[in-house]
């Protein structure tokens, strides 16, 4: 490949990895890190490194889960008390909103990468709203359950919706906080090469985070009111 | 071209403030030095606490003014109450393997050599990198708070480090300490597997992403492999511990019942008292699954950067290429995989599924498989050898002693039916003190001698470092093998003292052999701070490669500049262990040196995995 | 220098396995019909892993002995390993520890994966910080039932029910009396924390976690008089938590345990008196 390049977008676009040369996923490659031009070098682990970081903290946010959903199995047989609460509807609400700003999300980062920095923006805004939808819809759910008495005490089942809820709005309003960094930061085209590169890793980086995000608030819903 | 990597990578200025320089710096060499003065820290104090169980032990009826004064309920009429020795052993615990063992050889050694060893400027995210410092600091901050936490009767809580429910979920009617104290011991613990996460985060992303020109995966030294597999097993396992940690949270603070059942009974019976609420359904059990899924990845997360070490020390100063490059990364790997699936051997008299046992049993014993790999590897490793017995490598070959010593008990204890007589007992505590109290500690030992030349530019002072050996390797072996004479007694564990049974009337001298043993090994440690100190001002002037070792840290200056290599990022061109290739003209080949130093062909044995990362 | 660290090495191999050959520091002996077999086992055990330890550290020490660097000393041999070596050496390594755990269940599976045999005499255990507490069900083998409302750890440790007529004849004491020779079938529970039974000479330890009822059965074969301790952290004074477990001749464990309350704890009083510990 030639050291030189003629635009930042093929330079980006190289990058991203989305282009005939494939690097086996994650952008790491198979026989190490030699290659033929240094030039490249760097500029070409930018974006990867934030994608494996993105998908490393999403390996430790599953173990998390798994530990948890675990305990929830566990301890639906262990007592006599397992007696599940009746699901508040507006959580079909939440889990609207979250699939469609996965949505928007994705159609963010596809303006993204075609250079559309107005769109782009404008897509993240509408994620970002969405996502602080879905958080108010949590709380309205949690008031619905106060109001009729059922507290995290109550039961166990009680006890982990509460927990399950509040430890992925957690999780969430850190993504929002992400997207809200993006926002502030980020929204303008970079002046130089490693900087757009920066700024496509870091959305893509957190991309990948709110699609997992919204997968595991469904994995949540369907365990907590859907299993036996 | 390097130039432009450079720029690209690292674009901005060395810090220059003191304070960005030294406290709250991105540089990952000084991140690891503050991971190692945390260390060198906690071990004082979990030090300390160790001497102070064994007066108690050895002289239970003792009067100690001094800390009567400090904690005046904890020592009733001068006498350490049986309470406040359990808190010892809970803090001692606690403090070692977190705060040391799961510190030091990772976050320590490992952040400051793993980029370099590589071929990078830094780790792949410098923020985040310092965050994982401050945060386990405030981690450490939290739990010697729990020292005073519990109104002078104890130093925190009395549950042992591994806290079981429901002594740990029930409050300060189960015990004096487990109000505060173990509020406190849970917030703290928490903090740390954020701190671990982030840190495992970092070593991932940088191992995966940011080797240098020619430095394949199978270039790489092993330090680099236990360290990569270490922080697989932190981010897999410490959030488990997360989980289990907020859900006892819950239950002290919130009132669900994760881990109490129904029918509470302490005094009074829960839900008729409000220092008992009211509890039902909880499984005590589920604490313990949840605990040992983290703790036994834990124990690997302890040792296995210490391996890594040895076998990089073992080949450099035995002159020659580690015997079986590629069995020994097979050998991390299945440690570090089978090392998830036998937790339920520290359950066997729980309650658990007796079916579960047997399977946790037999997995467990073949976990020894590839320990027994490692250990004929290393051994193989100094057959036809040219041994230089430095400092470092000493302590390399000490803690081939040691972990065998302690690894090859983990056949009697793995089995079910003799677990029967020995769980719960000193013989446990002598295995896993000789593996992690001492194996793991003799690889940091092995590491601090070995990198403190590359990390302060001076050599340490030879003679302090062999006398602090010598006593230090007797003296472990004659603090923990009387470990095993104890629980062949049927001696049982956390227990204040020796004096209530009849069938343990042969346990005082041996309890006294080993006080005395400990007191003059713990204060040998002194040699080492000494020398670690008077070494950074006074020692021997290092130049770049004093060991002659291969590695890429010994292509730069000692200590490295702020970007590792100058802006001369190395090529690298051969395996990490050539040491006496035939036909070269020194006993060592840097990994960088570009080809054209040959091997000749059809030498020595018949080769198991290539000098150059490839099959022959 | 090599050669001080392969003596010394040498040295603390001999002093280990010293320790453990002189029989100073051994099991009591055992009173129970699977002891012998753990016994065994672990023999087998200790001598695979004496074996092990002195071999690894015998050639550890020759080898810093041997190929220390001295002046007139060649190149080190250049190797990187020897494959075939390597599958050989796993290969026995493997089957020797999987020979050991399979081996190492049978006792296991024989205690644990068998209900207790029919005509078993049954115990209910109850713990508590820091006590422990015997349920029989006296002479008509029923026990009486329990109810943690009534339960007063002076008058009615484990809250044995009065209006049961099955609690009639029922006796609650801090001593475990067992027969020789019969299967015993203890239910292990608990009042407030985890606590776990243990009694060195049987051979077995059993935690008894709050919540659940553990089954668990063995057969005592000496009669006499052996100390219980607990053998899971359980509070400050844990180290205390003692009890005695009286192994006796059927007759008199007939007689005892046909009584009820009060001449119960009298007769197991004096036969507390009568046996003595063993010789230690």
């Amino acid at each position: 490949m030639a050291a030189t390049v003629t635009s930042t977008e093929q330079v980006v676009d190289a990058a991203i990895g989305t282009g005939a040369q494939s690097r086996g996923g994650n952008g790491f490659h198979k026989n190490g890190g030699g290659h033929a031009d240094d030039d490249g070098l760097a500029r070409r682990y930018l974006p990867a490194r934030y994608r494996i970081g993105a998908w490393v903290a999403i390996g430790s946010i599953v173990m998390l889960f798994v530990a948890l959903s675990s305990a929830y199995i566990v301890r639906s047989a262990s007592g006599n008390d397992w007696h599940p609460i009746a699901m508040p509807k507006v959580l079909w609400l939440s889990t609207a909103i979250i699939l469609a700003s996965s949505v928007t999300m994705e159609i963010s980062r596809r303006a993204l990468k075609r250079q559309e920095d107005r769109s782009y923006g404008s897509w993240l805004t509408l994620t970002v709203v969405l996502g602080l939808g879905f958080l108010a819809s949590q709380l309205i759910a949690w008031r619905q359950l106060i109001r009729q008495g059922v507290y995290i005490a109550s039961n166990p089942h009680s006890s982990f919706f509460y927990l399950f809820t509040a430890a992925h709005g957690l999780h969430l309003l850190g993504g929002i906080l992400a997207l809200t960094y993006l926002l502030a930061r980020t929204r303008q085209r970079r002046a130089t090469i490693e900087g757009e590169l920066r700024r496509v890793g870091a959305a893509e980086a957190a991309t990948i985070y709110w699609h997992f995000m919204d997968g595991l608030w469904v994995c949540l819903f369907l365990l907590l009111f859907f299993w036996k | 071209m390097a130039k432009a990597t450079h720029d690209v990578v690292h674009r901005h200025e060395p810090p220059k403030s003191f304070i960005r320089k030294y406290i709250f710096s991105l540089d990952h060499k000084v991140i690891g030095i503050q991971y190692i003065l945390l260390a060198l820290s906690a071990v004082v104090v979990g030090m300390a606490m160790s001497v102070l169980m064994r007066l108690r032990l050895s002289w239970p009826e003792a009067h100690w003014t001094t800390l009567a004064k400090i904690f005046p309920t904890g020592f009733a009429g001068g006498i350490m109450q049986p309470e406040f020795y359990l808190s010892l052993v809970t803090m001692h615990g606690t403090i070692m393997v977190f705060f040391v063992l799961t510190t030091a050889p990772q976050g320590g050694f490992g952040n400051y050599f793993l980029p370099i060893q590589i071929g990078a400027e830094d780790m792949a995210f410098p923020f985040l990198n310092m965050m994982s410092f401050w945060v386990t600091f405030v981690g450490f901050v939290v739990l010697l708070s729990a020292i005073f936490a519990s109104g002078g009767a104890t130093v925190g809580s009395i549950g042992g480090w591994t806290q079981y429910a429901p002594l740990s979920a029930l409050g300060e009617i189960a015990g004096p300490g487990q109000g505060t104290g173990v509020t406190l011991w849970v917030i703290s613990i928490a903090i740390f597997c954020v701190g671990s996460l982030l840190g495992a985060l970092n070593f991932i992303t940088t191992l995966l992403n940011m080797r240098t020109r020619g430095m394949s995966l199978m270039r790489m030294p092993l330090t680099c492999w236990a360290w990569f597999t270490t922080a697989v097993l932190a981010l897999l396992s410490f959030p488990v511990l997360l989980g289990g940690g907020i859900l006892l949270l819950l239950d002290r603070l919130a009132g669900t019942s994760f881990f109490i059942p129904a029918n509470e009974y302490l005094g009074v019976l829960a839900g008729s008292d409000p220092r008992l609420p009211y509890h039902a359904g909880g499984s005590p059990l589920l604490w313990q699954h949840l605990f040992w899924f983290f703790g036994h990845p834990e124990v690997y997360i302890a040792i296995l950067p210490g391996m890594g070490a040895t076998s990089h020390i073992l080949s450099t100063f035995a002159r020659k290429p580690i015997f079986g490059y590629r069995a020994m990364v097979f050998a991390i790997f299945a440690i570090g995989m089978l090392g998830f699936f036998v937790w339920g051997h520290h359950m066997f008299m729980s309650g658990m599924s007796p079916y579960s046992a047997i399977a946790f049993s037999i997995l467990t014993l073949s976990i020894g498989v590839p320990s027994a790999i490692k250990t004929f590897n290393w051994i193989g490793t100094l057959w036809g050898a040219k041994i230089r017995f430095t400092t470092p490598m000493l302590f390399a070959i000490g803690f081939v002693s040691v972990f065998v010593a302690g690894g090859i008990t983990g056949l009697v204890l793995g089995q079910t039916s003799l677990d029967f007589f020995f769980h719960d007992t000193y013989f446990v505590t002598a295995h896993f003190h000789l593996v992690m109290g001492v194996a793991s500690i003799f690889g940091m030992f092995a590491a601090t001698y070995f990198w403190f030349p590359k990390m302060f530019g001076r050599m340490m002072h030879e003679g302090l470092g062999k006398f602090h050996f010598w006593i230090t390797f007797v003296g472990v072996y004659a603090i923990f093998v009387p470990f095993h004479a104890m629980g062949l007694l049927g001696m049982p564990r956390r227990y204040a003292q020796f004096t209530e049974y009849e069938f343990l009337k042969h346990a005082p001298p041996l309890v006294m052999f080993v006080t005395i043993a400990a007191i003059v090994t713990v204060s040998v440690q002194a040699v080492f701070y000494f020398n670690l100190v008077w070494s950074v001002f006074k020692g021997k002037k290092a130049g770049e490669n004093p060991w002659e070792a291969t590695t890429l840290e010994w292509t730069t200056a000692s200590p490295p500049p702020h970007d590792n290599f100058a802006g001369v990022i190395p090529t690298v061109y051969r395996g990490p262990y050539e040491f006496s290739v035939p036909g070269a003209p020194k006993d060592f080949i840097m990994q960088n040196e570009p080809e054209g130093v040959e091997v000749a062909a059809g030498l020595g044995e018949t080769s198991g995995n290539g000098g150059d990362g490839h099959k022959h | 220098m090599g050669r001080a660290l392969g003596v010394i090495i040498w040295f603390i191999t001999l002093a280990s396995v010293w320790m453990f050959l002189s029989g100073r520091w051994w099991f009591p002996a055992s009173i129970s019909e699977h002891g012998p077999a753990v016994d065994s086992q672990f023999t087998i055990t200790i001598i695979v892993v004496g074996i092990a330890f002195t071999a690894a550290q015998v050639g550890l020490g020759w080898v810093v002995w041997k190929y220390r660097d001295t002046a007139d000393a060649q190149r080190a041999t250049y190797s990187h390993g020897n494959n075939r070596l390597e599958i050989i050496w796993t290969l026995v390594t493997a089957v020797v520890f999987i020979s050991l755990a399979v081996m190492g269940q049978s006792v296991w599976a024989s205690l644990h994966l068998h209900a207790a045999p029919p005509g078993s005499y049954q115990i209910e255990v109850v713990a508590q910080q820091f006590a422990w507490n015997f349920h029989y069900p006296g002479k008509d083998t029923v026990f009486g039932k329990t109810d943690p409302n009534l339960i007063d750890d002076t008058t009615n440790p484990v809250g044995v029910d009065p209006t049961d007529p099955n609690a009639k004849d029922d006796a609650v004491s801090p001593t475990l009396v067992i027969p020789v020779n019969r299967p015993v079938e203890l239910v292990l529970r608990s009042k407030d924390v985890t606590h776990s039974f243990w009694v060195p000479q049987l051979r077995f330890k059993q935690d008894l976690v709050p919540g659940m009822a553990i089954h668990v059965h063995f057969t005592a074969n000496k009669v006499g008089k052996y100390e219980l301790a607990c053998a899971e952290l359980c509070g400050m004074n844990h180290y205390k938590m003692k009890s005695f477990m009286l192994v006796l001749p059927q007759d008199e464990f007939d007689d005892l345990t046909r009584m009820a309350q009060g001449p119960f704890q009298d007769r197991k009083g004096q036969l507390l008196d009568k046996y003595q510990l063993p010789q230690y």
